[in-house]
């Protein structure tokens, strides 16, 4: 089955492609590199820029990448304040149509906070990687199938 | 679809500064087909010889730091810089951690700087293709020096680096003697070789092989250049301006012989070679889904198979127009 899968994989299809980021002084990038790790596993093109990453340099990263979906990584309790500033930044260069998805040490009293800011997905501590990728996914896909490339 | 008037409307805003249009223009490019071939060739058309630089050599020698401190340079002489780096895509699945661009991270609010980067997926020339591509596009809107970074195996790679204006080979310390460097490969092909972190121990004798590589051999491709050995070290900002150095010298060089014309005519029929193995390819790959989809259980005869599917798609190639 899978090789036959891989057979009729047309040639043009693309990747979907991640930025894993992480903003501001956190220094724990042990779960970002984790989570990279599982997307690639799971066929995903993922960028990551590394540790102490500007809001400003996420953007342009992303904008410079045409990422499918912004993924930030936050265990030091500035979530709040980073995805209001990041979608400041997003809407401010025309690239709010970029979904960002959140993760980390994320308490479930921010969850609707988040989400209110326009953040697309909150993955709380302890979701399943399996969880992610799908939702990662089809979170791409339906971009895809509103967007002309 | 990607409509003409689509694409248009991106390069035309991508000229004006608009990033997210650049963005999404080679997003396009990264996936050249039949369809999209005219704008290669509408990009190609505008060229503004830029200064395609390829920068190789095996994995951790520290290419992309090197480049990071050489665009500090370059944008203090006042060059807009683009920079395409390659990550290899993995066999088991696909995927791909683009590593590279963290290293540059520093540059990318820098309006004069604009970093990619690609994956070695796609079939058969299939990155090659990409990446020529997208040196069009930069080419077009006015970057100056276009650089392309790659881990420096598989015959695709090669492709590219081959048609770079400017070829640095990027070694380290402690990375072989000079047998190692004189066996054939990606030793040949430079223009310029780099020892880089040239802090560390051993580096005056893996500077020492390189000068003999170069000096001794028969190395290069050709022509009254002599390829330059250069100890840099990204940590402490060593080397970088003699870098830049001889990449200008190497460009001069270029220029003054006439050679620079011959890269970008060699790059010219490397696209059209890739474009022609990606329309063969894209058609060979419609008919073969088809056929094989067909086939159950212990499959016999797959020679005259083999040459029916291959049959079938020089006939569709037959019909093929251009749109």
């Amino acid at each position: 089955m899978s090789m036959e899968l891989t057979l009729s994989r047309p040639t043009t299809r693309r990747k979907v492609k991640v930025l894993v980021a992480k903003i501001g002084l956190d220094g724990h990038d042990r779960g970002a590199k984790v989570i990279a790790r599982a997307l690639r596993d799971a066929g995903f093109e993922v960028v990551y820029t590394g540790l102490r990453q500007t809001v400003d340099q996420v953007v342009a990263a992303a904008i410079q990448e045409d990422v499918d979906i912004i993924g930030v990584n936050q265990h030091e309790g500035s979530h709040v304040y980073i995805a209001r500033k990041l979608l400041e930044k997003l809407r401010e260069y025309g690239a709010d149509d970029i979904p960002v998805v959140m993760g980390g040490s994320i308490p479930v009293v921010d969850l609707d906070v988040l989400k209110n800011i326009g953040v697309r997905e909150v993955f709380l501590p302890g979701t399943p990687i399996n969880e992610i990728v799908d939702k990662l996914l089809r979170i791409a896909e339906e971009r895809r199938s509103r967007r002309e490339v | 679809m990607v409509t003409r008037d689509y694409v248009l409307n991106l390069i035309e805003k991508a000229g004006k500064g608009d990033r997210r249009a650049l963005g999404r223009l080679l997003t396009i490019l990264e996936d050249v087909n039949s369809e999209t071939a005219w704008v290669v060739e509408y990009l190609a058309s505008r060229s503004r010889g830029a200064h395609v630089i390829g920068i190789t050599g095996m994995p951790g020698a520290g290419k992309s730091s090197l480049i990071s401190r050489a665009i500090s340079v370059l944008r203090g002489r006042g060059y807009r810089v683009a920079v395409i780096t390659i990550d290899p895509t993995s066999p088991l699945s696909s995927g791909a951690i683009l590593g590279d661009r963290l290293r540059m991270q520093e540059h990318a609010t820098d309006p004069g700087v604009f970093i990619r980067s690609v994956t070695t997926a796609g079939l058969l020339g299939g990155l090659s293709l990409s990446a020529l591509s997208m040196i069009e596009a930069f080419d077009a809107l006015g970057y100056d020096k276009v650089i392309v970074e790659t881990v420096g195996v598989g015959q695709s790679e090669t492709q590219v680096m081959n048609v770079a204006d400017t070829i640095v080979v990027v070694t380290m310390p402690g990375a072989g003697d000079d047998v190692q460097a004189l066996k054939a490969g990606v030793f040949e092909i430079g223009d310029i070789y780099v020892v880089n972190k040239s802090d560390r121990p051993e580096a005056s004798k893996t500077y020492e092989y390189m000068l003999f590589v170069a000096e001794k051999g028969e190395i290069g491709r050709g022509g009254a250049w002599r390829p330059p050995v250069i100890k840099t070290s990204s940590t402490l900002g060593m080397g970088i301006r003699e870098f830049v150095e001889a990449l200008e010298k190497h460009l001069e060089y270029l220029k003054g012989s006439g050679e620079k014309e011959l890269r970008l005519s060699s790059r010219r029929k490397m696209l059209v070679k890739l474009l022609a193995e990606k329309i063969v390819v894209d058609s060979l790959n419609t008919i073969a889904e088809a056929e094989l989809s067909k086939l159950q259980g212990n499959v016999e005869g797959f020679y005259e198979k083999a040459l029916e599917i291959a049959r079938a798609t020089g006939e569709k190639l037959v019909n093929l127009r251009i749109q």
